[in-house]
């Protein structure tokens, strides 16, 4: 079973690994265990792959450190769930693979703990509180995250998935 | 459709008509890359099975970020970046020292108005100040932008910011910016481009001040119109649609502070005065510039700052640097107190060159106040003008600098001598060093003893 961690609106990429544990400054296999040593003390031991993030408005504002993203990734963390998402975040998390997805009504209905299941196929984050409606992603961005990220689709098309 | 300068900008280097909400797949003119994201983008680069760059005449490589390197491991990836600029070689290179790379890619010409410029940092937005569309992207955007000299973009909506009338003595255009984000918030310019109109004629500093900060309130983009390096096809037509339209007018404007741990919570001085800060950041490619400095000067005087405060005082560019050498700014700021020093991000981004302890109080003059920006997580950073930095510099709290620009001698004392005395102590005084070997020299004159200090 997966979880919900759930944050609050403007979460910055700070919070999810501060700056001085960049991987530059901590090294390639250790900054990912201080994924949100701050603002969430135990998320690193605890986070299970496929544990999905909750949020607000703006989520992942701030530096356009992709470590950060990266740190997700390396927890194999399902999906992020919010209402908004800062875009360079959202860019980050297409790259990487990591399903990223706008809904209204996720923070209100999941609670932090709460069994989550991410059906990407439904549009639907089910929770006990009931299911969470999530906004389609561009195909573009479809494309390029069953791929499995941007590096993996470009090595198997060559080019960008086409645009509209 | 009329359309606004970013629809004009994506539309012309798509060579196609590009509405907002629109994808484009865009060339881009360059592409900037810092050390702290070196690792990521080679790997990237090797991970997309590409040996070379697509063109080493278009990219532009800093060591700016935690410069000269504070720790082994940053010194070796400051060394596998260097490995890896000369291997593909890669002539525009600044290492560590040079400045910050935004102050750079603008000072030195390497943003062409009209095109889409892509860097490895979210304040790629200064690019902006000069005309050009300067997104930030995170390291595999990056690398991927360096393989295919290509990028992708949803064309933004844009936000009009217009400027009236002129700032008073003390008011600055980092007042100015922040009075907008203040109105904007941190994502009232989510996906968008902010245009600046009525700014254009400003010195390419204050332009850079305005571009680089509309990261702080989510934009894609910020673009300053009617500059003297843009072309003239680079302004919006009429009728143009905005998503929001936002006045400042400049000459009722106060010096405003953004209140930690958020950049958009800003008040006016007045509901600030009096805060108590421990240390003082003057630098960032916000506000590092040589006339930043030398509004930090005006304010001391010839005055030591508090000894309860430390100064920190980091020039954006290696120009900035030597033209504040050579006209005496740095001297003065020294001879009052501060820390100079090399010219890049200093601790603006806590890694290096002054970070924060727990319970310390730090004014800067860069561009954030997150938990944990400039050190420990138990740090609180409030933002202000350069103004503002030198006064809390002086006094050891926040004041409005205005009153200090215009006192006589008599009365600036006076000032200060009240704020410092209100302001009370927590730190311990430090001995300013120089003072006592000058000391023995003038002695040991006087009592004809030769002193022989340079042996």
């Amino acid at each position: 079973m997966t979880r919900a961690w759930v944050f609050g609106d403007d979460l910055d990429t700070d919070q999810i690994v501060p700056g001085r544990y960049a991987p530059f400054m901590v090294g390639q296999d250790k900054f990912h265990t201080y994924a949100f040593c701050d603002a969430r003390p135990g998320f690193a031991k605890e986070v299970r792959p496929g544990d999905v993030l909750v949020g607000g408005e703006n989520f992942g504002c701030g530096s356009s450190r992709e470590y950060a993203v990266a740190a997700l990734a390396k927890h194999g963390i399902g999906g992020v769930v919010a209402k908004s998402f800062a875009r360079i975040f959202f860019r980050n998390c297409i790259n990487l693979g990591i399903p990223v997805l706008e809904s209204a009504d996720a923070l209100a209905l999941v609670h932090d703990g709460d069994a989550v299941t991410l059906d990407l196929a439904g549009g639907l984050l089910r929770a006990p509180g009931g299911d969470a409606h999530l906004r389609p992603l561009a195909p573009f961005a479809q494309e390029i995250l069953a791929a499995g990220g941007v590096v993996a689709y470009l090595r198997e098309h060559g080019d960008f998935p086409p645009v509209a | 459709m009329p359309k606004t300068v970013a629809e004009k900008i994506l539309s012309r280097v798509a060579a196609r008509d590009a509405k907002v909400g629109d994808l484009v797949i865009v060339p881009v003119s360059r592409v900037m890359v810092h050390d702290s994201v070196i690792d990521a983008v080679i790997a990237g680069l090797r991970d997309l099975g590409r040996d070379r760059v697509w063109d080493t005449t278009k990219v532009a490589v800093f060591v700016d970020h935690a410069a000269p390197a504070p720790t082994p491991v940053v010194a070796d990836s400051h060394r596998v970046l260097r490995e890896w600029v000369r291997a593909q070689g890669i002539a525009t290179f600044y290492d560590a020292g040079e400045g910050v790379c935004h102050q750079i890619m603008v000072e030195e010409g390497y943003c062409e108005p009209g095109t889409v410029i892509v860097g490895s940092d979210s304040h790629s937005n200064s690019y902006g100040a000069v005309g050009a569309f300067g997104a930030g992207m995170g390291a595999t955007d990056i690398a991927v932008a360096l393989a295919l000299g290509r990028t992708w973009l949803r064309v933004p909506e844009s936000i009009r910011v217009t400027f009236t009338g002129r700032p008073r003595k003390g008011v600055t255009m980092k007042d100015a910016i922040m009075r907008v984000v203040r109105e904007i918030g941190t994502d009232g310019a989510r996906y968008a481009c902010v245009e600046f109109h009525g700014a254009g004629s400003l010195p390419q500093g204050d332009r850079i001040t305005l571009a680089g900060m509309t990261t702080e309130m989510g934009a894609k983009a910020g673009i300053v119109v009617a500059t003297p390096e843009a072309p003239d096809w680079l302004f919006p037509d009429r009728g143009a649609v905005y998503a929001n339209e936002v006045t400042v007018d400049l000459s009722t404007l106060e010096p405003q502070i953004a209140v930690p741990p958020r950049v958009d919570q800003v008040v006016d001085i007045s509901e600030a005065a009096g805060q108590p800060v421990d240390v003082v950041f003057l630098g960032s490619c916000t506000n590092g510039r040589l006339v930043d400095m030398r509004q930090a000067a005006s304010v001391l005087r010839g005055r030591r700052i508090s000894a309860e405060v430390r100064l920190e005082v980091v020039p954006s560019s290696r120009r900035q640097f030597e033209d504040a050498m050579a006209d005496g700014t740095l001297l003065s700021l020294s001879a009052a107190g501060a820390v100079i020093g090399s010219s890049g991000c200093g601790p603006c981004l806590g890694r290096t060159g002054g970070v924060l302890a727990g319970q310390e109080i730090c004014l800067s003059t860069a561009n954030r106040n997150y938990r944990g920006r400039m050190g420990s997580p138990d740090a609180s950073i409030f933002i202000g003008s350069p103004y503002v930095a030198a006064v809390a510099a002086l006094t050891g709290v926040i004041d409005d600098p205005r009153p200090y620009l215009e006192a006589s001698d008599a009365e600036f004392d006076e000032l200060v001598a009240r704020r410092r005395a209100e302001r009370g102590g927590r730190g311990a005084a430090s001995v300013r060093s120089g003072d006592r070997s000058r000391e023995l020299m003038v002695a040991a004159a006087r009592t004809g003893v030769a002193a022989e200090i340079d042996d």
